[in-house]
């Protein structure tokens, strides 16, 4: 049952992809004078705002999947975590080669005065170069290899990654900030829940610690 | 596209249509339903959407030297592809957001240090001088970049008429503020009124052009209809759209962008490759073209070096 669920949603998060393929194919895809014609005036522009919006929004469902299975009491929830990141993964190497190759073609010099100069791009670089140890450690053999409890602080790391994707987001619009704040707001729920558990297991942590004497005095 | 040349069987400025009249002249075979036919004589060689879009056709076009030999872009991209923030800061937007916006009656103010305040009917303006369609360059801030067959005359024939005084020593333009029309002024983005400043001796050049139409017609309303500013060799915010007001100042005016992020937009905002700000300026994005190309200095305007020279480039920027 799990396994037609996954390769469900393994072909639902295929579907914004095929949508950009399509639009910038167009109906003749084998005429190359016509590519990029459906994606408007400024198809270059278009494919890095598409696969961006996208890697963002998959860090953010990626996110989700923790409070959700918690919130919803739906522990299977877990099995499509891996999948979801990996796609967020995957849009983050879509973005920057439409980055490397559309927008920059290779130009290495002004790639590598962009990361260094330009805040929005240095931060964007980052937000992807956190992605890849997560996405190389995200099978089963690493989570072995690591342990369970040094695998999931390593994958911590998604935190700082959608947070420098979402400012990448608001540093690089000129004047309305509308769309980024949103990812922002959203993020912004989806990490206060992290901390308000651990606040309370902190909690918890303390008053067991501070009651457990009392008790033991007690009996 | 309408590209006149200037051969002695043109009609000469003052056989030129009136615009007012021209526009009655097709409010009225719209209302005897012969539209149809009135629209069959608009520019032959626009593709039949091109036609579409091209409402009225401006007469007696005068062919310009500072016109570019190269490729003009679509101009289907050119009124789909807008950034014009009084309307939305998507670009896509502008082109229907802007579909009923109020471009006639239209007054122009002239202020400021000048000896007699104005008030210039839109129609008026448009008799100062011959129009002239002027193939220009533009170069958005963001990385792309735009061949487009404005039509207008150069600023310095509404300068001349306003005649400031000699303390004027730049030109501040005032675009229209009003947020009943324009949904993106309802939303605190910029500082409403959108304004934009030039040197004097900048409004001054020949190459400034006072901008009505494009492509052999009006200008289209998500392109700054009716009146607006085509400075090509700065970036394309400066070229401010729907202007209101046309003021004459002692001191570097404010100016919105340059407000929103002094950093990044200043005043000059000359279009210049070696100078890195909001974005690495080095290449650009020409509409339709798959690979970029290189972004050149001034915009390829090399004529107006002159105006900047002792400046430091990179401090005044």
């Amino acid at each position: 049952m799990i396994r037609i669920f996954k390769v469900a949603v393994f072909i639902l998060c295929l579907v914004p992809l095929g949508l950009l393929a399509w639009r910038f194919f167009g109906a003749h895809p084998t005429d190359m004078t016509n590519w990029g014609v459906g994606l408007g005036p400024n198809p270059v522009e278009a494919l890095e705002h598409g696969t961006g919006d996208w890697t963002l929004r998959f860090l953010l469902i990626t996110l989700a999947i923790t409070p959700l299975r918690k919130l919803l009491r739906v522990p299977a929830l877990v099995k499509f975590r891996r999948m979801l990141g990996l796609f967020a993964f995957f849009y983050g190497c879509l973005h920057f080669a439409t980055y490397l190759w559309v927008d920059k073609f290779f130009n290495v010099h002004e790639i590598l005065a962009d990361i260094v100069k330009r805040k929005y791009i240095t931060v964007g670089f980052l937000a992807f170069v956190l992605l890849i140890p997560l996405a190389v450690t995200s099978t089963t053999g690493w989570i072995r290899r690591l342990g369970g409890k040094r695998w999931q602080a390593l994958h911590r790391l998604i935190y700082f990654s959608a947070i420098a994707g979402v400012i990448h987001y608001l540093w690089l619009v000129k004047a309305d900030i509308h769309k980024p704040l949103e990812y922002g707001a959203v993020l912004a729920v989806l990490l206060a829940y992290r901390v308000f558990v651990w606040q309370r297991q902190l909690f918890a942590a303390r008053s067991a610690v501070t009651t457990l004497p009392r008790k033991i005095a007690v009996e | 596209m309408l590209i006149k040349s200037s051969s002695p069987s043109d009609a000469r400025p003052s056989e030129i249509t009136p615009r007012d009249l021209y526009l009655n002249r097709r409010k009225f075979l719209a209302g005897v339903g012969l539209s149809a036919i009135a629209a069959a004589g608009v520019g032959t060689l626009l593709s039949p959407a091109e036609k579409a879009m091209a409402t009225d056709q401006i007469t007696g076009l005068q062919k310009s030297p500072f016109s570019t030999t190269e490729k003009i872009t679509p101009m289907n991209d050119v009124t789909h592809y807008n950034n014009y923030y009084e309307f939305s800061s998507e670009k896509d937007e502008p082109a229907s957001l802007a579909k009923n916006f109020k471009s006639h009656p239209w007054t122009v103010s002239i202020g400021g240090a000048v000896p007699k305040k104005l008030k210039w009917d839109l129609d008026e303006v448009l008799k100062f001088a011959p129009p002239e369609e002027r193939i220009y360059r533009l170069r958005c801030v963001e990385g792309w970049s735009i061949v487009v067959p404005w039509i207008g005359f150069s600023l310095s024939e509404v300068i001349k008429r306003a005649q400031p005084l000699s303390k004027a020593k730049f030109v501040e333009f005032t675009s229209i503020n009003d947020p009943g029309q324009m949904p993106g002024q309802r939303q605190r983005m910029l500082d409403w009124p959108y304004t934009e400043g030039l040197r004097m001796d900048e409004a001054m050049h020949p190459l400034t052009l006072l901008c009505f139409g494009m492509y052999g017609g009006s200008l289209a309303n998500q392109d700054g209809a009716p009146l607006r500013l085509i400075v090509p060799w700065k970036y394309g915010f400066k070229s401010a759209k729907a202007i209101v007001k046309i003021s004459f100042v002692e001191h570097q005016p404010n100016t919105t962008w340059n407000e929103a992020n002094p950093h990044d937009f200043g005043f000059y905002s000359n279009v210049n490759p070696n100078v890195e700000r909001y974005h690495s300026q080095a290449s650009e994005h020409r509409l339709g073209e798959f690979r970029p190309r290189p972004t050149l200095m001034f915009n390829g305007y090399d004529q107006v070096a002159g105006l900047y020279s002792g400046m430091d480039l990179a401090k005044n920027y």
